[in-house]
């Protein structure tokens, strides 16, 4: 469709003389599209990069352009807790369940976001974090549901695990952009999506998207999957390990002391 | 160097756990411990969960409790029957124990709980410990003879119906007592991560009157089956056992134990009760104060069940 409407647009433009707007589009790619969690997994970077093509040069539109790129990871529910103080002691006292907050979520853009994008294009393509946090029916009202969601991104961003990076794309010269996100060591499994949106006048023209599935592999693919399908069979290993190893100290201190 | 346990869902810096591991495993060695109330809370200091922390430290327990009863198998300082009726006990205490665990977890208590349970119990046993060794210290140093403490323990509780015979520690006594203060102990280990010598060693001594030859291989015993049975329990119930975690500090832990028993030898017993009375209160007083300091950050998360 899009190529199509391309070809008639560089027809059209080509029939009214080079009288027409120019038309954009963005190419996009990841750097990888599977990371694997295995026991020296101390975390992951992945690159977004691509670039703006353009129907014709030279092209005077680069004001008006912007770039914003997301990584989401998979929504889970959270239980948020306030500690307070009773009888001299901290406990944990009140909390807010998050119906949906993702696991993961990084964004990066040529300006400030909503410089970049429309209010109106974040609701309909979901670009913001406020989008992807549902908290339904605050127990504490309205304050206590202000105040627990902020905790969750502050914490969450504190871990790594939310990024929000106005301006933290360049465009080269008006065409290349790149940008780059880390994963901390402590992401969940399941598919991240990248998207690349094109804007031009906060509006958005064009987009990319993108899977990474993450997951872990190996041994540690082997002990997870023990541990939550076969727990039972995964204790008596662990215990069989820690016997094979008591003997083995044991027998070892004594082959030391004759 | 840093390695990723998958059930904690984490990396740790690897030298880190195994510097962990070898000290206290050290310190059992050369104190005669098990380890756990050492364990569990550095382990918890170092980021690790909680409930990850509290589960693999009860796997760990279960290699040096075995090396230690294979050694006081051998010179005959087992108590099995003893030990079986402290396990009974054990396993009941135990297993409600870690029912209460996961309820605690679910209502967003666990850090709460094993921090109680850490001061209320480590600053009781540490002050006993540290009052009475410094008691004992003084009394040597006046070349007085400690005056030898009746052995017979409490009569009237052992004087409670069910009576058994115990042979290696020459008693006859009710099995109520020790199996009290098995469920005691089981409640402990699935609270705490510990195998619960510290308590269990003392209310041997003191409440069944059991000779002190005996009291630690049956203590040992009895720690064996009861934390191999509370790994099982944390595995199937809260799937909290990280085994790669688990093995990292067996190895340290064992090597740490040699060298720990050999520096003992030198040393005197009251000088060695002593220096481990101070290290359990410290780790006490650092557990009170992340209970009544104001927290930098009030709020936690927790996936929501």
């Amino acid at each position: 469709m899009r190529r199509v409407g391309l070809l008639l647009a560089l027809a059209a433009a080509l029939a009214a003389g080079a009288a027409v707007a120019t038309t954009q589009r963005v190419v996009g790619a990841i750097s990888q599209n599977r990371i694997s969690i295995t026991g020296g997994f101390v975390g992951s970077e992945i690159f977004v990069y691509g670039a703006i093509a353009r129907d014709r040069f030279p092209e005077d539109d680069a004001d008006t352009l912007g770039i914003v790129v997301k990584v989401i990871g998979p929504a889970q529910p959270v239980t948020v807790r306030r500690k307070r103080r009773v009888n001299g002691v901290w406990i944990n006292r009140e909390s807010e369940r998050i119906d949906s907050a993702p696991s993961f979520y990084a964004v990066a853009a040529t300006g400030p976001l909503f410089e970049t994008i429309s209010h109106t294009e974040d609701i309909r393509h979901a670009v913001s974090l406020e989008r992807h946090l549902r908290l339904v029916g605050a127990q504490g009202g309205a304050d206590a549901r202000e105040e627990f969601l902020e905790a969750l991104v502050r914490l969450r961003r504190e871990e790594g695990l939310y990024v929000q990076r106005p301006g933290g794309i360049e465009l080269v010269e008006d065409v290349l952009f790149r940008t780059s996100f880390k994963l901390p060591s402590n992401i969940v499994e399941g598919v991240y999506r990248a998207r690349v949106l094109l804007t031009r006048d906060r509006e958005v023209i064009d987009m990319f998207e993108a899977e990474i599935g993450v997951r872990k592999e190996g041994l540690e693919r082997l002990m997870f999957d023990a541990s939550r399908q076969q727990p039972f069979f995964y204790a008596l290993a662990s215990i069989a390990i820690a016997l094979g190893a008591g003997l083995l100290a044991s027998e070892v201190f004594r082959l030391f002391r004759a | 160097m840093q390695i990723y346990l998958p059930i904690a869902e984490m990396s740790v810096n690897a030298p880190l756990v195994l510097g962990l591991g070898a000290l206290v495993g050290m310190l059992s060695g050369l104190f005669g411990v098990g380890g756990g109330f050492l364990i569990t809370p550095l382990l918890i200091f170092t980021g690790i969960p909680p409930a990850v922390a509290v589960a693999t430290g009860a796997n760990q327990l279960v290699a040096s409790a075995f090396s230690g009863v294979l050694t006081h198998w051998r010179r005959r300082a087992v108590d099995v029957k003893m030990g079986l009726v402290l396990l009974a006990g054990g396993l009941l205490g135990s297993t409600f124990g870690v029912q209460l665990f996961a309820a605690l977890r679910a209502a967003g208590q666990v850090e709460l709980m094993v921090a109680l349970s850490y001061v209320v119990f480590l600053g009781t046993v540490g002050a006993i410990m540290l009052v009475e060794s410094l008691g004992a210290l003084r009394r040597s140093g006046a070349a007085a003879p400690a005056p030898s403490r009746p052995r017979r323990g409490s009569t009237w509780l052992q004087a409670l119906p069910l009576k058994m015979r115990f042979r290696e520690s020459k008693l006859y006594a009710s099995a109520i007592p020790p199996f009290v203060v098995g469920v005691g102990v089981g409640v402990l280990a699935a609270l705490m991560g510990v195998g619960g010598g510290f308590i269990m060693v003392p209310a041997m001594i003191y409440l069944l009157g059991m000779p002190t030859s005996v009291v630690v291989g049956t203590s040992l015993f009895q720690i064996l089956f009861l934390t191999a049975w509370t790994t099982m329990l944390h595995a199937v119930q809260n799937q909290t056992v990280d085994a790669m975690l688990a093995v990292l500090l067996i190895f340290s832990g064992a090597v740490g134990a040699q060298v720990g028993a050999r520096l003992g030898i030198g040393l005197r017993g009251e000088q060695l009760r002593i220096l481990l009375a101070v290290i359990v209160l410290a780790v006490c007083a650092r557990m009170a104060v992340d209970l009544v300091a104001t927290p930098a950050e009030p709020f936690s998360l927790a996936p929501a069940g």
